[in-house]
């Protein structure tokens, strides 16, 4: 299965498009003259389209997705009885929307087979030691002990609180703000504010609470760019974009590719490029969107790249979006600078910078659902607040996490062990990796190494790199995410998340990639 | 800490979805809210401040849940030593928790008195009814198609339906001749206006039992909204926030028993909406969810729920405690009767002030009928009232206008928000008498 950088096109695509080239190419040379060379293309692309509506037509309808909910209908007639529909003539069944229709594909992206397949047959080291060790989800267990500690000592005031001397709900269980109850905005900014190691302190006002980094980031599309806008992200990416802003949104991503020469560094130039390049399309570009630090990668972007950043912005006068949700999860010696400390600095433009952030990565919650957006633009605030009626936090956890942000002798002892544990697994399985012949990029940061395999695939292109991909989940049972998922234009580089094994998977995880690495020399 | 922002000679663009107005919070439904915000009743510290009816909140039973989370406490802490925290901390799974979704379709079903049977494997998890009603939009209808839905109608609809999503929605226009009820006719003409502006319809939304009119919808009439829905292939979505709230559980028809009874023949055109903020008195919580006939509809559904998860500890939390069948059967009965108690009281407290409402059997609400207080039988007299309400009297109810009532003078009254007692509702009557 050969994927474009665009993952939308379904493979039987592939071969109209070709087609249709070869078809467009000599008719625009037949037909001579401006008018001819309308013509030209006119004609081939109405073929073109023709063509498109008769396979359409004459393809068969695709089988219902094999989702859990097909396997398990206790009783209730599947609802593609299609026979009985049929009988009632051409009505057919009755459609979902386009954007519905495009989401309801089976997913043929390796970011979410990879995942499937490990929900299948997950690794346990005694019930199933032969099962899919998970390195595709950037999911960080090292410190859970650390807070399940805290809660078991301190859960039960924080659900029920105490009203003078009686434990009661009333607080959580009615109608609260929907962007998140102010006690909580106050306990996030200082904890954002400590994960930063007091460089910055953040206005509990300008915080926009939402039930996960997911919504956040949408909101924040919704607010910025209309339907048919771009935003520009630099490459490779995190797989998750696509579907947070381009799903409902209508708002397309334009990638800029960084290569491993810079280490993945993006530079002012080629976001140029890719704004102008846009432009001649015909498509206005309403912002930036970074991952600092990034993912896959791990790299931190630099404080003066930072600056150029907010300098090309200002000049373009369009957003910047920076998603700093790994923040907290620094092992190397490199500076983080957030966005929150150029601007609490400098005399910049602060209406169009936007931070993402949330609690998934940096504080292990990702079932917690918390998310953060921090603007200094009014307008966003006033809007985003009032789109967080879609996705506020449960009451209850806002309950927990005010009181365990509040903690802050907790919360620095848990930031600086998360860090030391972080990077003595990192170090482990680099050099674990390193021992196969395979380098990593230079990272500071994140719960995962971009690792490049490009010496283990078969031919250098992505159909290469998907081949490897398949090997590794289907014969070393490991999932990892390929590079092409990521939007990487090298082909054969993998993300690698290893924050959720412990120091004696990583042997065994180097073993299963030994073993298929030597079928590929 | 204000932080000042300097305003730039040339600003930075919005979207248009940002800056438009169809948050649709400057209307009348949200004025009396900010008003009730900044100036809220309190019996001993603020008897002058504004007393809340507009906002459909359950507190009468709220003893019935501290009770239960007092006696049991591992449900909100994990158990001792918190044992189960760890993999509960982890899960985002857009599923939903497999333990919640079975409580919940059981929870549903008891609701229904068993007369319908829920799969949780069609139950997708959503961050509340508002989550839910806007993203089943997403996935039924295309920008600039429409939703027919009947009036009155729940005000945070416009917004809700349509602000991000782009779609318009068509009234089925109702009136007091029938008590409001949804005709035939009215859907033909609802859909023919429609069609005359070239809008593609995509499916009808209903309210069963009804927000604003706190009725439950009749058996024959759901029948006919099904066969109308069959006929021009289109969607029907049934919001049954409520379900849990009528009076007597025999007097409430769910659209799941109407399918059962056709052995699901077109059922793949249902969905269900449904939500613990009103039954259960948990808004706070944000449970919504959506019950779809349809897979492709719930495979999309969960993949697009990401934007909207509940939390893994309030799913653990309810798991818990919609599974104990003692809590939820005792829960469901006692509820009814407290609301039909309290609907009782309200409405003889009106009939003495010479207020008549609509007949209602369900909600936390009335649908009074003012109109002989207005001055003149218009949109604007009414609004007079609803003005003088809240600003003289210090009264928020919600003007039939909002709800896109197209007669004047009936309001929506939501008396189950705060503690009431005997005095507190003499002040409402000669309050209401004295205008």
């Amino acid at each position: 299965m050969t994927q474009s950088h665009r993952t939308t096109e379904p493979e039987h695509r592939k071969p109209t498009t070709a087609t249709a080239m070869r078809l467009i190419v000599p008719l625009q040379g037949v037909v001579q003259g401006r008018g001819g060379l309308i013509l030209g293309s006119l004609i081939p692309c109405a073929l073109f389209y023709f063509l498109q509506f008769y396979l359409k037509r004459h393809r068969s309808p695709n089988p219902p997705s094999p989702s859990a909910s097909s396997s398990n209908l206790a009783g209730l007639p599947r609802t593609s009885s299609r026979s009985t529909l049929s009988s009632r003539g051409s009505l057919g069944p009755v459609r979902i929307s386009a954007r519905g229709s495009s989401i309801a594909k089976p997913d043929d992206s390796p970011y979410y087979i990879g995942w499937n397949k490990f929900r299948d047959d997950p690794y346990d080291k005694i019930n199933n030691p032969n099962g899919i060790i998970q390195l595709g989800l950037a999911e960080n267990t090292l410190c859970l002990d650390l807070i399940e500690k805290w809660v078991s000592e301190n859960l039960s005031d924080s659900i029920m609180g105490r009203d003078g001397d009686d434990l009661s709900i009333s607080g959580i269980t009615t109608y609260q703000p929907f962007d998140g109850m102010m006690e909580l905005k106050v306990a996030m900014a200082g904890f954002m504010s400590q994960v930063l190691g007091q460089a910055v302190s953040f206005d509990p006002s300008q915080i926009v609470l939402t039930a996960g980094a997911t919504p956040a980031v949408e909101i924040l599309c919704f607010c910025l760019a209309d339907h048919g806008n771009a935003l520009l992200v630099p490459s490779p990416y995190y797989p998750g974009f696509d579907r947070d802003i381009r799903f409902r949104t209508g708002v397309e991503l334009i990638p800029v590719h960084c290569r491993s020469t810079d280490n993945f560094a993006f530079s002012i130039t080629a976001l140029d490029q890719a704004f102008n390049q846009a432009r001649k399309r015909g498509v206005k570009v309403r912002g930036i969107l970074i991952c600092n630090p990034a993912n896959p990668v791990g790299n931190i972007i630099p404080r003066e790249t930072l600056y150029e950043l907010l300098d090309f912005a200002r000049e373009k006068n369009i957003h910047v979006i920076s998603d700093e949700i790994y923040g907290g999860s620094i092992f190397g010696n490199e500076e983080f600078v957030s966005m929150a400390e150029i601007l609490e600095a400098e005399e910049v433009d602060k209406d169009r910078v936007h931070i993402i952030y949330g609690l998934s990565k940096d504080l292990s919650l990702p079932g917690f659902r918390t998310g953060v957006i921090y603007s200094y633009n009014e307008s966003v605030l006033a809007a985003a607040k009032k789109l967080t009626r879609f996705c506020s936090i449960s009451a209850p956890t806002q309950r927990l996490l005010i009181s365990m942000l509040s903690d802050t002798k907790f919360i620095q002892e848990y930031l600086e062990t998360n860090k030391r544990r972080i990077k003595k697994l990192y170090d482990s399985f680099v050099a674990g990796l390193k021992q196969l012949g395979i380098r990593c990029s230079e990272s500071s940061a994140g719960l995962y190494c971009w690792a490049d395999m490009s010496g283990l695939i078969p031919s250098y292109s992505e159909k290469g790199e998907l081949e490897l991909w398949d090997k590794l989940l289907n014969i070393a049972k490991i999932n990892v995410t390929p590079g092409s998922a990521c939007h990487c234009i090298e082909p054969g580089w993998f993300r690698c998340c290893f924050t959720s094994l412990t120091h004696e998977d990583i042997p065994l995880v180097i073993e299963r990639i030994q073993k298929v690495a030597e079928t590929c020399k | 800490m204000a932080i000042e922002i300097e305003q730039p000679s040339v600003s930075v663009g919005l979207s248009k979805v940002a800056v438009s107005e169809t948050h649709g919070e400057d209307s009348p439904y949200f004025a009396g809210w900010k008003a009730y915000d900044e100036n809220p009743y309190e019996e001993s510290t603020n008897p002058s401040g504004v007393i809340q009816m507009g906002l459909a909140e359950n507190q009468v039973s709220f003893d019935l849940l501290e009770e239960y989370l007092e006696q049991q406490p591992e449900a909100s802490t994990w158990g001792k030593g918190a044992p189960g925290f760890r993999e509960n901390a982890l899960f985002q799974d857009y599923h939903g928790l497999k333990s919640f979704r079975q409580a919940m379709a059981s929870f549903m079903e008891q609701i229904r008195g068993g007369r319908a049977k829920f799969d949780l494997n069609r139950i997708v998890v959503t961050a509340g009814a508002t989550a839910a009603n806007e993203l089943l939009t997403f996935i039924l209808a295309d920008p600039g198609d429409a939703l027919l839905v009947p009036t009155p109608y729940y005000p945070g609809f416009d917004r809700d339906l349509r602000w991000r999503t782009g779609i318009k929605i068509v009234p089925i226009h109702c009136d007091s001749s029938n008590n409001f009820q949804i005709t035939p006719q009215a859907l033909e003409a609802a859909y023919k206006e429609a069609e005359s502006k070239d809008v593609r319809v995509r499916g009808v939304l209903i309210t069963n039992p009804s927000n604003p009119l706190g009725a439950t919808i009749q058996r024959s009439v759901l029948e006919e909204l099904l066969d109308f829905a069959t006929r021009k292939n289109i969607h029907l979505v049934s919001d049954e926030i409520y379900s849990g709230s009528a009076f007597s559980s025999s007097e409430f028809v769910s659209i799941a028993e109407i399918l059962e009874a056709r052995q699901y023949k077109d059922s793949e055109r249902v969905h269900i909406v449904y939500s613990l903020s009103k039954d259960l008195g948990l808004p706070g919580f944000r449970v919504g969810t959506i019950y779809s006939y349809n897979d492709k509809v719930v495979t999309t559904a969960r993949r697009m729920s990401s934007f909207t998860l509940i939390s893994s500890q309030t799913q653990y939390l309810l798991a818990s405690m919609l599974s104990n069948k003692k809590f939820t059967e005792n829960y469901i009965k006692t509820n009814r009767e407290r609301l039909q108690k309290r609907y009782q009281m309200i409405i003889e407290g009106l009939r003495s002030a010479g207020i008549e409402c609509l007949k209602g059997n369900a909600g936390l609400f009335c649908w009074m009928n003012l109109s002989p207080l207005l001055e003149e039988q218009t949109r604007e007299g009414e609004l007079a009232l609803w003005d003088s309400m809240l600003h003289e009297v210090k009264l928020n109810i919600s003007p039939g206008s909002s709800c896109h009532c197209s007669e004047p003078g009936f309001v929506l009254n939501s008396p189950c928000s705060f503690n009431f007692h005997a005095a507190g509702m003499i002040v409402v009557v000669t309050v209401l008498v004295h205008i």
